[in-house]
């Protein structure tokens, strides 16, 4: 209590304080350790993604022979430039921009198919009265029970039958039925007011105006969280991009990765300057995403906006 | 002319619950009614299916001349206050004022022209750029009577909706609600569990228990001429007193003490109703004696608690207060005096 207490303090009484009186020195030390705390964690965190940087600014060769580096290799306009345009794969097609390009595509595809279908799901449900509509939340809830790895064969099935594999629908389309995201939307929807409701059927808004006009706004912020969460998740799929597309136009960042450290099995020098800097390139849109809209993304964690 | 006209309605909710049971009352036009009663007595329910929200499961509900139970709220031509207000955060004022206009597809200009003069009666001008969540509570209470008044409705409806305000500026709103509801000559229908605030709005109040109509009258005829036991204690404050008592031969016997009384027609047990305000500690004359017991000074008035027998008895004194634990005279005036059936409650 004490300590959450102090460092709600404005510097400036703080500081003031803490000449004047003895009993704030240990509130000072307090906020030391919460840097020391923190910097720790960052070094954990950032630090073996600062070594891949670095160490992907090398060359090959060297990589192999003495291992990850801590220094800058000098090489990085090369690699980089290699990763996204120099055409690669078994034939020969793909550059890392085509795969970035999936990446986002899958991405984004998969982050709004989630909140358009969850919402309109969450919709249905609070605001319908449709016969078993709990029964109907309970039973897509517990999909929560059966991930993708569990279903994985069916799932396969499905699609391969419906003659999908190998495009962009078959990578998406399955994936964004989403528990999580209409879970979060029907506590959202639920916690508007009913006089709300009632206020906008008074004013003549039907249900798809009311969706439209009054619920989208207001859940503007949620969206914009979900949209982080499930893009930064659609963005890292493997196993299912694996399994649904063989053709090599179709790759994403992920599994370009495992490319490149493939040629491992045969006689030549892996790539690994290349394989880091394509790991360094994967990580960057999921963060620029979270870092650009970090507010947003808080805010619609904690607060709404009644 | 009669703007509203409620008949037998009836209200049966899917579990079962009957919130009303039956009520009929006419608004006339330009009338000001309060409906008042306890909280769960269904005043909101009556309120709601006015306003097409809930459903009528029997009777009719016309207005302004034609049936509306199976017309949407948007097609009734009403406009509903709510007590939180319901305005859409995410829009500013002005626009929380148009958006029924605009799915009624009233042309821009006229739009523009009606959230003016809703905003310069209100006094709202200065905000209708601002979200609700930038205004007070009184602000935004003041944009939720706007929404209503840019619809042009045949009635309002208020559901409770001062409150969420704080005392003060409840009697201030509660005020320019009346004026303005007289300068606009609609009708309305104004739903609270306070009887202040029904004794001062009201043209007619509406006093519900349990579903069913207590009582239809001027705020003072309900004051004064209480038709039911339930009706003295809830309308006046402090509360109507209601004592045990026995009629004979013109007079009246409370616990051991009796004395003349201008009612003949009943022998045997009544209630004795006698509004605290009415009552006077006297030196001498006919009256009854108590015993003194707690005293409470709000500043205007002063409250005796006393003891009549074994029952409880308030007196409001405006004059010197007799010493706790003594013993006073109370007299009262004849007509002051309310007599109840012992058994239904209604007035004698
Ligand atoms: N949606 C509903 N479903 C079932 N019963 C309901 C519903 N709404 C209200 N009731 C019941 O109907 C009765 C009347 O409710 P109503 O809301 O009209 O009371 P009220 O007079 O407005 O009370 P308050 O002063 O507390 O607002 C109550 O007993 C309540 O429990
Ligand atoms: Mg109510």
């Amino acid at each position: 209590m004490a300590i959450a207490d102090t460092d709600r303090l404005p510097p400036a009484t703080s500081d003031k304080a803490k000449t004047k009186t003895k009993p704030q020195k240990p509130r000072s030390n307090i906020r030391l350790y919460d840097h020391i705390v923190l910097a720790i964690g960052v070094f954990i965190m950032m630090g073996p993604l600062v070594v891949a940087f670095l160490t992907s600014t090398h060359d090959y060769v060297t990589i192999h022979r003495e291992g990850m580096q801590i220094t800058w290799g000098g090489n990085f306009l090369e690699t980089y430039k290699n990763v996204l345009y120099q055409k690669g794969g078994f034939t020969g097609e793909v550059t890392g921009l085509l795969m970035t390009q999936n990446s986002l595509i899958l991405g984004i595809g998969f982050a709004v198919g989630k909140i358009v279908v969850s919402m309109l799901a969450a919709y249905a449900i609070v605001y319908f009265r449709f016969p078993f509509a709990t029964l109907s939340f309970w039973i897509i809830f517990t999909t929560l029970l059966l991930p993708l790895e569990v279903r994985i064969l069916p799932s396969y099935e499905v699609v391969q039958q419906l003659g999908m594999l190998n495009s962009y629908s078959g990578l998406i389309i399955p994936l964004i039925a989403s528990a999580t995201g209409t879970f979060f939307f029907r506590q959202f929807f639920k916690s508007i007011p009913n006089e709300m409701i009632e206020a906008a059927r008074i004013d003549g808004a039907g249900p798809v105006q009311f969706f439209w006009d009054i619920l989208v706004p207001l859940s503007k912020t949620m969206i914009a969280a979900i949209f982080i969460i499930m893009f930064v998740v659609g963005w890292n799929q493997y196993l299912w991009p694996t399994l649904m597309t063989t053709e090599e136009g179709y790759f994403t960042l992920v599994r370009g990765i495992r490319n490149i450290m493939q040629q491992m099995i045969g006689a030549d020098i892996p790539e690994y300057n290349e394989a880091l800097a394509m790991a360094v390139l994967a990580m960057l849109p999921p963060a620029l995403v979270i870092m650009i809209f970090q507010r947003m993304f808080i805010k619609g964690l904690v607060e709404q906006e009644k | 002319m009669t703007t509203l006209r409620i008949k037998d309605v009836f209200k049966r909710y899917p579990n079962g619950a009957e919130a009303v049971k039956g009520v009929s009352v006419d608004v006339e036009d330009g009338e000001l009614v309060v409906f008042v009663g306890p909280s769960g007595c269904g005043k909101s329910t009556m309120l709601r299916m006015v306003a097409g929200l809930e459903s009528v499961t029997e009777g009719e509900i016309e207005l302004a001349g034609r049936v509306v139970n199976d017309l949407e709220p948007a097609e009734r031509n009403i406009a509903m206050v709510f007590q939180n207000y319901a305005l859409y955060p995410h829009m500013s004022v002005r626009k929380n004022l148009a958006y029924g206009l605009k799915n009624r597809g009233t042309p821009q200009a006229e739009i523009d022209r009606k959230v003016d003069e809703a905003a310069k009666l209100l006094q709202i001008g200065e905000f209708l750029d601002r979200k609700p969540s930038q205004l007070s509570g009184g602000q935004r209470q003041r944009v939720a009577m706007g929404r209503a008044i840019v619809r042009d409705p045949a009635i309002f409806l208020f559901d409770e909706p001062l409150s969420n305000l704080d005392a003060k500026l409840r009697n201030q709103m509660r005020l320019e609600i009346k004026k303005l509801q007289r300068s606009l000559g609609t009708a309305a229908i104004y739903v609270t569990h306070d009887q202040v605030e029904a004794m001062t709005l009201a043209d007619r109040i509406v006093v519900l228990n349990n579903g069913l109509i207590e009582q239809v009258g001027k705020p003072h005829e309900v004051y004064s001429q209480p038709a039911s036991t339930f009706v003295a204690s809830f309308i006046g404050a402090p509360p109507m007193n209601l004592l045990d008592a026995t009629l004979s031969d013109g007079r009246i016997e409370i616990g051991g003490q009796s004395f003349a009384v201008q009612q003949t027609q009943k022998a045997g047990p009544i209630k004795l109703g006698l509004r605290p305000e009415r009552l006077q500690v006297a030196s001498g004359g006919e009256g009854f004696r108590v015993e003194v017991g707690v005293l409470e000074d709000l500043g205007a008035t002063r409250l005796i608690h006393a003891r009549l027998g074994d029952q409880d008895l308030t007196i409001a004194q405006d004059s010197e207060l007799p010493e706790p634990s003594s013993e006073a005279l109370i007299t009262f005036r004849h007509d002051d005096a309310h007599f109840f059936d012992a058994s239904s409650g209604r007035r004698i």
